[in-house]
């Protein structure tokens, strides 16, 4: 699994740090997504696609 | 009227936006606007102006329609769907927020508000929340019962998180309070509501000023700094003060109340949370209540601004679009069974804060506000229970900006 966030796109609404705090942060400054692994293992799975499914701002992509 | 509403069959029957809820459940959505829903995901209603807007109820729908760049949240276009008489009086003299604005202009303004509110620094104020929470509660205790849960733990809790991100003083919230309520009832002039604006507005820019002189570590010197260094003027901040100040109050408070009210009804749902110390099943408990309850009935507002066809309907440029979000969060295909309140429902896909880049800003410290709330409130007062009849309660009327009562009598 590759992970691909647009840094543009997002609003810092941090429901992806909320559904996996492992693989996403937020900067501190404004709030924008910080991806700290874009290839997260596979027992996160379920919880990045869910990151990516709450994103409001569709600022997450998920290469399988 | 406009011309859309002349291309509806003289006829055809049209749903009135914002009935009131069901007497007998006042905490589901309108039994009507529910069943638009089954028929297909957008329809037509009519709202107070007599103006026949696009109604998208359907839960996908709702996500598709507010991703779409074709459509735009541009409260000065004619045709745009306003929540009532005040606020279409007033929009003409908005000048542009994180509210109206579209693309890069929304981007800029937003980012500039996003710093106090990311999920890592709304973690690490959770211990603070856990303290007003306990604080509260205990006040609550050594006083007389029954108590309005509302003024003893709902509105203030809300308020002194905000006050204290904001960098406002606590003690002025009987004023700043009674001001922000007028922003969120559709019982006002557009007078009333330049008024408020204009009472909250100098407050706030003179609070600005002196942060200009004495920073401190909170968001008003941190906008007092950007117009220091010529990044934004005294009104603007002044504005982004204000939204983040009247947000920060009502909708939390009406969800804690609510909440309340709710889970008193749902005595084995309430068990749940009373027996429970694990973060992550409070935590999905709040999704769920945040979903069942969609406090924010207004919906978010748009207009096209080109003709696209969207899910059979044929929208025209300059058509206004309402997306009402308790229906997406009452949609069975998204949530099967919606009228069951479950609170180990995986519900996080909800729309109670909105869906797109206009979803709310202060939505992670919400939800860590009912998180120690309902975490707390019921396990320190096991017999919390209504002090009155729940046919008693006085429910705001549906055409409210937010859902709510304005008292919750509770004894334990
Ligand atoms: S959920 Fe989306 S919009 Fe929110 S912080 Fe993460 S990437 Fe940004």
């Amino acid at each position: 699994m590759k992970v691909v966030v647009d840094e543009d796109k997002c609003v810092a609404a941090g429901q992806c740090v909320s559904a996996a705090m492992d693989v996403f942060d937020q900067r501190d400054e404004d709030g924008i997504v910080v991806l700290l692994n874009e290839n997260p293992p596979p027992e996160l799975a379920d919880d990045v696609r869910n990151a990516a499914a709450v994103c409001p701002a569709l600022a997450i992509r998920i290469e399988e | 009227m406009t011309e859309a509403d002349v291309r509806l069959a003289p006829d055809e029957p049209v749903y009135y936006y914002q009935d009131d809820r069901d007497a007998k459940c006042p905490y589901a959505p309108p039994p009507g606007l529910r069943a638009l829903n089954d028929e297909a995901p957008i329809s037509r209603g009519r709202i107070w102006d007599g103006s026949t807007p696009w109604l998208v109820t359907g839960h996908a729908a709702q996500r598709a329609i507010l991703s779409d760049p074709r459509v735009s949240s541009d409260d000065k276009q004619a045709g745009f769907p306003y929540p009532n008489q005040a606020m279409a009086e007033n929009a003409p003299h908005h000048p542009l927020t994180i509210f109206n604005a579209d693309g890069a202009d929304h981007t800029r303004i937003r980012r500039m508000m996003t710093r106090p509110f990311t999920r890592p620094r709304m973690e690490a104020l959770r211990p603070e929340i856990q303290r007003f929470t306990d604080e509260l509660i205990d006040k609550m205790l050594a006083g007389p019962k029954p108590v309005n849960l509302t003024t003893a733990l709902s509105l203030p809790l809300p308020s002194l998180m905000i006050c204290a991100l904001l960098g406002v003083p606590y003690e002025d919230h009987e004023f700043f309070q009674k001001h922000a309520r007028v922003a969120t009832t559709s019982e006002k002039t557009a007078e009333d509501d330049r008024a408020a604006g204009e009472a909250l507005g100098g407050y706030l820019a003179n609070l600005l000023q002196v942060k200009m002189e004495t920073p401190a570590d909170d968001v008003l010197s941190d906008f007092a700094a950007r117009i220091k260094a010529g990044d934004l003027t005294l009104p603007e901040a002044t504005l982004l003060s204000m939204i983040l100040l009247i947000a920060g109050h009502e909708t939390s408070a009406t969800m804690i109340t609510l909440g309340t009210g709710l889970l008193l009804d749902n005595p084995e749902q309430l068990r749940l949370l009373r027996e429970t110390d694990d973060p992550k099943i409070v935590a999905n408990a709040v999704d769920e209540i945040l979903r069942y309850l969609t406090v924010a009935t207004f919906g978010q507002r748009r207009i096209a601004r080109e003709d696209f066809a969207f899910e059979g309907a044929d929208i025209k440029a300059g058509d206004g679009i309402i997306v009402p979000l308790p229906a997406g969060n009452w949609d069975p295909v998204a949530f099967p069974d919606p009228e069951r309140l479950d609170l180990t429902r995986k519900a996080t896909h909800h729309h109670a804060f909105g869906w797109g880049i206009h979803q709310c800003l202060g939505q992670q410290l919400a939800r860590i506000e009912l998180q120690v709330v309902y975490g707390t409130l019921y396990r320190r007062i096991p017999t919390l229970r209504l002090a009155v009849d729940r046919d008693e309660l006085k429910f705001r009327p549906a055409d409210a900006l937010a859902f709510g009562v304005s008292e919750l009598p509770v004894t334990w």
